[in-house]
C-alpha cells in the first residue's frame, strides 16, 4: 500500500527541525498521556526562538504567543490521535516532526494503524477534504452532544482546519510484510 | 465545588454564579472529563438565572475539552431562561480562535473577550 490524500508533500531538507520519537509499547498509554502535552509544549517553546518577541513591540509579542499556542494545540492533538489510533500489536514507533519553513510550519506525525481501521479512516479523510470545515465542526459538536456513549470527540483535525486554517495531507504505506504493518503519516501545514 | 489537580483548577462561586477554570486541560476523553461534566451539571441544577464560565486563566484546552464544554452549552439550550456567559482572554491565543464557535451553538450566549 502506498496512498496519498490531500496536501501531502515529500519533505525537502530543512535547516531547522525537531523530531521526537516514542516507542508505544514501552509503557501503557495512560501513563504516557502526559507526554503528549509535555512534547507539544516543548516544540512550541523551542520554536519561539525563531519568532522573537520584545517588550517594546506588542505585535511581535502577540505573534509569538499565537505561534506558540497554535503549535502547542496542533502538536498535542496530533500526538493524542497517534497514541489513540496506533496499532497496539505493532512495535512501529510513533514520531512527530516539526519543520520550520520560510513561510510556515510543517508538522508530520507517523504511527502504525491496524489494517482493519484503514478503510474507515480513509473515508473520514475524504469527507474532511471536501467538507466546509465550519459546518462539519458544528455538526460534529451536535453529534457528540447527542451521543451518550461518545468516546472520541472527532474534533482534533477539524479544529485545525476550522480554527487554524491548516492544510492537511496523509500518506499510507505498508512498512512491513508478514505480519503486515501499515503506517500513516499525517501532515499539517500552517502558513504563518 | 472545586476540582484541583497538578495541572488545572476548577472552582465554583455560588454568589457570582461563576465557574472559573485555570491551568491546562488535556484529558484523554469523555470518561476523564466526567468529573468536570458533573460539576457543570450540578451548577446548572442550582442556578436559575445566569451562569458564567470564566476561562481567562485556562491556558490550554484540547479538543476533548472543547467537546465537553460544547456539550454543556448545548445542554443549556434547554434552559433558555438561564443567561450564559463565557469570559475569555485575548492574551490566551486559542480562546480568540475557538471560543467564537460556542456562540454558533447558542446564539444567545455572551462571549466576552477581554
Amino acid at each position: 500500500m502506498n496512498q496519498i490524500f490531500g496536501n501531502f508533500i515529500e519533505p525537502t531538507p530543512s535547516q531547522e527541525y525537531l523530531i521526537i520519537g516514542f516507542s508505544p509499547s514501552s509503557i501503557p498509554l495512560k501513563q504516557r498521556w502526559r507526554n503528549n502535552g509535555l512534547s507539544a509544549d516543548f516544540l512550541a517553546d523551542y520554536l519561539t526562538t525563531f519568532f522573537p518577541g520584545s517588550q517594546e513591540d506588542a505585535s511581535a509579542l502577540t505573534r509569538q504567543a499565537e505561534v506558540k499556542s497554535a503549535v502547542s494545540y496542533i502538536a498535542n492533538e496530533l500526538l493524542e490521535n497517534a497514541m489513540k489510533f496506533n496499532d497496539e500489536n505493532s512495535h512501529y514507533p510513533i514520531d512527530i516532526k516539526l519543520q520550520l519553513e520560510k513561510d510556515g510550519l510543517i508538522f508530520s506525525v507517523a504511527n502504525s494503524i491496524p489494517a482493519s481501521a484503514v478503510e474507515d479512516f480513509q473515508g473520514y479523510i475524504q469527507k474532511l477534504l471536501i467538507c466546509d470545515p465550519s459546518e462539519m465542526y458544528i455538526e460534529q459538536l451536535e453529534k457528540n452532544a447527542a451521543d451518550e456513549n461518545c468516546t472520541a470527540s472527532g474534533l482534533g483535525l477539524l479544529t485545525m482546519l476550522n480554527d487554524y486554517s491548516a492544510k492537511m495531507g496523509w500518506k499510507f504505506e505498508t512498512v512491513q510484510q508478514d505480519p503486515e504493518v501499515i503506517a500513516v503519516t499525517t501532515m499539517v501545514q500552517l502558513i504563518l | 465545588m472545586e476540582i484541583k489537580t497538578e495541572k488545572y483548577h476548577i472552582c465554583y462561586d455560588r454568589e457570582t454564579a461563576t465557574v472559573s477554570f485555570s491551568g491546562s486541560l488535556r484529558l484523554s476523553g469523555p470518561e476523564e472529563y466526567q468529573p468536570i461534566t458533573q460539576l457543570l451539571g450540578d451548577v446548572a441544577d442550582t442556578q436559575t438565572e445566569k451562569i458564567i464560565l470564566n476561562l481567562q486563566q485556562l491556558e490550554f484546552l484540547n479538543s476533548s475539552g472543547i467537546s465537553m464544554l460544547s456539550k454543556f452549552i448545548i445542554e443549556m439550550r434547554k434552559k433558555p431562561g438561564v443567561q450564559m456567559t463565557v469570559q475569555g482572554s485575548k492574551s490566551v491565543a486559542w480562546q480568540g480562535k475557538s471560543l467564537k464557535n460556542l456562540q454558533r451553538l447558542m446564539p444567545a450566549l455572551v462571549v466576552e473577550l477581554v
